[in-house]
């Protein structure tokens, strides 16, 4: 018997009772567009959360930090320990192949940034190198980072993010065009300052596109942009625009002017011997983390003289954490959707026992004129996985809406990212809970005796 | 060589302790293009051995030689291709499949021997040509008479072209001037050289063939063989009286 006779008459089947038929897909339609909808906004936070941590320096970032508590036994050599200096910094350019970029951090928190009396303060004010660009994973966007020699000089230069220029300058002109204040000045705690480049806007690219299309509406004229502000909505989604609101308001300054003019903390000696917040480098090979650490380590432990008043932070921690949450939302999304095929399953076979009982005598005579256990096996089986893959089909035609309305629905959440695979997968599911659910009816059927069939009168 | 050869052939069922023999010990031979009829009141078990001969149920004991094949040894496979290729089915309620239309019904048999769509249509309307139905080949079967339903369900016997054709009761749901019909179409297929066999408690439907074997509590209790020197009027005695006591 060829299959496409037999899945022709399988839909003949299911449009003879089309009613009953879309009552028992309904469940495997809510199966199909949970699955789909789950794994969309799983996809959403996945992509924020992962796209966070690469704007944050990606897997490859190690911090060195200073750490006041020493161990227990150099407790007495507290008076000896410095914490990370810039020797560091050289020893490990000098005596550590496995790292790159090694970039001396100094940050200062809530520092006073104005111009013409309008002011704010930023969150963090880094005094830094120009290598601090690339391992930030900053790009500029006018002007340019300023150099070594600048540092050297201590000179007043700065180069900012957008928020701060949205604070101090407006984002846009009369004209509506993005406002550029690359070598205005502005005063940090109270200090004039030269503005010699100004980074890109950070922002999600759900959020980007939200905002070019606010522009291409004409809604150009806003002091703030709204969407890289930091909003509500779930813990991850907030971290994330966090995150993003974090990036665009950094000021960064050369080292050495924040060190000498910006820091009364700061005690005269040698430039050497100056503590820094931390030491920041990337790894050449995330798969070298644990041999990579340990050189950094033995590199540091030698300028330090064994004093162990140091520690590393990895962003490993940050990935692991992206990774739990993602598992838990599968997993529970994942139960969701089963229970809804489960119930659909169910259905199924409840439709399929009760249509076998109404056609056992179709059966016999099937039987009396040659169909083949198999044949009518094939037969059931098939009209199960045709009505099961109808409900997957229009579990992905239904997905997508409520993908949208749930998304309309809670406005602060991760915008959903529909995937093709989870669309495959869901429907892949479908036709499993079908062949399942039909195979005791099949069997069932197969094993009518034919004499028995046809006396049924 | 015969067509269908039965050796001692018996069935029994258990029925709440109570043990049925339908069939006790039914030996027979067929051979190709006779015209039978088996006969006997209801429940003496007719449709019983109807079935055993063709292939859809199997002895408790005995053996069943088809065409030369040991039936005996037959998978179920084995068997639901000789009930597809070698034999013909009609029955008293016609059993055709309502949701089909009639030239569909004539074409499930190859549907399961596998053969192609023009092929199909092809056979299934010679087959309804020669039972005088090609014209209602769209017509469902809740569209047709009981005597356009069993023509239907002959064409499909038919379309195989299978070595013998069996009937259980093939009349009994049809006024007598249709059943008349019925019976003047399997005439006319024995005549053509197909092996038909009536099963039927009526001794006028049975006075058709030429050959009859009558069934009584699972034996054969009488038979009249042309090949053979009979004994007519017995047995036409026997059947009548009987044919009364029975619905
Ligand atoms: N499945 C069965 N279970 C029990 N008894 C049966 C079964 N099928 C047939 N019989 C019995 O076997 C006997 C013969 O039945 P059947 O062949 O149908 O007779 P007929 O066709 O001559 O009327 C009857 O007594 C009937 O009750
Ligand atoms: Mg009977």
């Amino acid at each position: 018997m060829n299959i496409g006779t037999v899945i022709q008459s399988g839909i003949k089947e299911i449009g003879a009772h089309w009613f009953r038929s879309a009552l028992t897909m309904f469940g495997v339609i809510c199966g199909v567009a949970s699955l789909v909808t789950m794994a969309s906004f799983v996809k959403g936070k996945e992509n924020l959360l992962r796209e966070s941590l690469a704007q944050t320096g990606g897997l490859e970032k190690i911090t060195l930090e200073s750490e006041d508590d020493l161990p227990d036994y150099q407790k007495h050599l507290e008076g000896e320990a410095k914490g990370v200096t810039l020797k560091d910094v050289y020893a490990l350019q000098n005596g550590a192949p496995l790292v790159h970029t090694v970039t001396p951090i100094v940050n200062k928190r809530y520092p006073r940034v104005s111009r013409r009396g309008k002011g704010t303060r930023v969150s963090s004010l880094l005094g830094t190198w120009p290598s601090a660009v690339e391992l930030l994973e900053h790009e500029i966007e006018h002007g340019r980072m300023f150099n070594m020699m600048e540092d050297h000089l201590g000179n007043n230069v700065c180069v900012i993010g957008t928020e701060v220029r949205n604070s101090l300058f407006g984002e846009y002109d009369e004209q509506g065009q993005p406002i550029n204040p690359v070598g205005e000045k502005i005063l940090i705690n109270y200090l004039p300052f030269t503005i010699v480049g100004m980074f890109k806007e950070y922002m999600s690219d759900e959020d980007r596109k939200k905002k070019n299309e606010a522009i291409a509406r004409g809604e150009t004229i806003s002091r703030r942009n709204p969407f890289s502000r930091f909003r509500g909505g779930d813990r991850n989604a907030r971290r994330t625009q966090y995150i993003y609101y974090q990036k665009n308001s950094t000021v960064m300054v050369p080292l050495n002017t924040l060190v000498s003019k910006l820091d009364s903390s700061y005690e005269t000696g040698s430039a050497m011997d100056r503590k820094l917040s931390e030491v920041t480098m990337k790894i050449h090979d995330v798969s070298l983390m644990s041999p990579s650490l340990q050189q950094v380590r033995n590199v540091v432990m030698r300028t330090h003289k064994g004093l162990e008043d140091f520690e590393f932070e990895t962003q490993e921690e940050f990935a692991d954490d992206i990774n739990l949450a993602i598992h838990n939302e599968r997993v529970s999304g994942m139960f969701i959707a089963g229970i809804c095929l489960l119930v659909g399953g169910i259905g199924i076979v409840n439709i399929m026992l009760s249509s076998i009982s109404e056609r056992v005598r179709e059966i016999g005579i099937r039987k009396s004129i040659g169909a083949t256990t198999l044949d009518i096996f094939t037969q059931i089986i098939t009209e199960s996985v045709v009505l099961a893959m109808a409900g997957g089909i229009l579990g992905l035609i239904v997905s997508p809406i409520l993908v949208n309305t749930l998304a309309g629905f809670a406005e602060d959440t991760t915008p959903p990212v529909m995937t093709s695979m989870a669309m495959m997968v869901a429907f892949g599911f479908s036709v499993l809970t079908g062949s399942l659910a039909g195979l005791f009816p099949a069997i069932k059927a197969a094993k009518l005796d034919p004499i028995q069939a046809l006396r049924y009168d | 060589m015969a067509l269908l050869e039965l050796r001692d052939i018996h069935k029994t069922y258990h029925l709440g302790g109570e043990t049925i023999r339908a069939l006790d010990g039914v030996t027979l031979d067929i051979d190709p293009g006779e015209f039978i009829s088996i006969i006997g009141p209801s429940g003496s078990g007719k449709s019983t051995l109807m079935h055993i001969l063709g292939c859809l149920d199997s002895p408790t004991s005995g053996t069943l030689k088809l065409d030369g094949t040991m039936i005996h040894d037959a998978s179920a496979r084995q068997l639901a291709t000789i009930r597809n290729k070698k034999i013909g089915f009609v029955f008293q309620f016609f059993n055709l499949l309502p949701k089909l239309t009639v030239r569909q019904n004539v074409e499930l048999p190859m549907v399961y021997s596998g053969a192609s769509n023009k092929e199909r249509r092809e056979r299934a309307m010679d087959a309804l040509r020669l039972v005088n139905m090609e014209d209602r080949s769209k017509h469902r079967p809740s569209q047709l008479s009981g005597g356009q339903q069993q023509r239907t369900a002959i064409a499909r016997a038919l379309v195989n072209d299978p070595r013998i054709i069996f009937a259980d009761e093939p009349t009994g749901n049809l006024d007598s001037n249709t059943g008349e019909m019925i019976l003047q179409m399997f005439d006319k297929l024995q005549q053509e050289g197909r092996t038909v066999m009536l099963v039927t408690h009526d001794p006028e439907i049975a006075a058709v063939t030429p050959r009859r074997i009558e069934i009584r509590d699972g034996k054969i209790a009488n038979e009249i063989d042309p090949k053979l020197a009979g004994d007519a009027p017995r047995f036409e005695q026997v059947s009548s009286r009987e044919a009364e006591t029975t619905p």
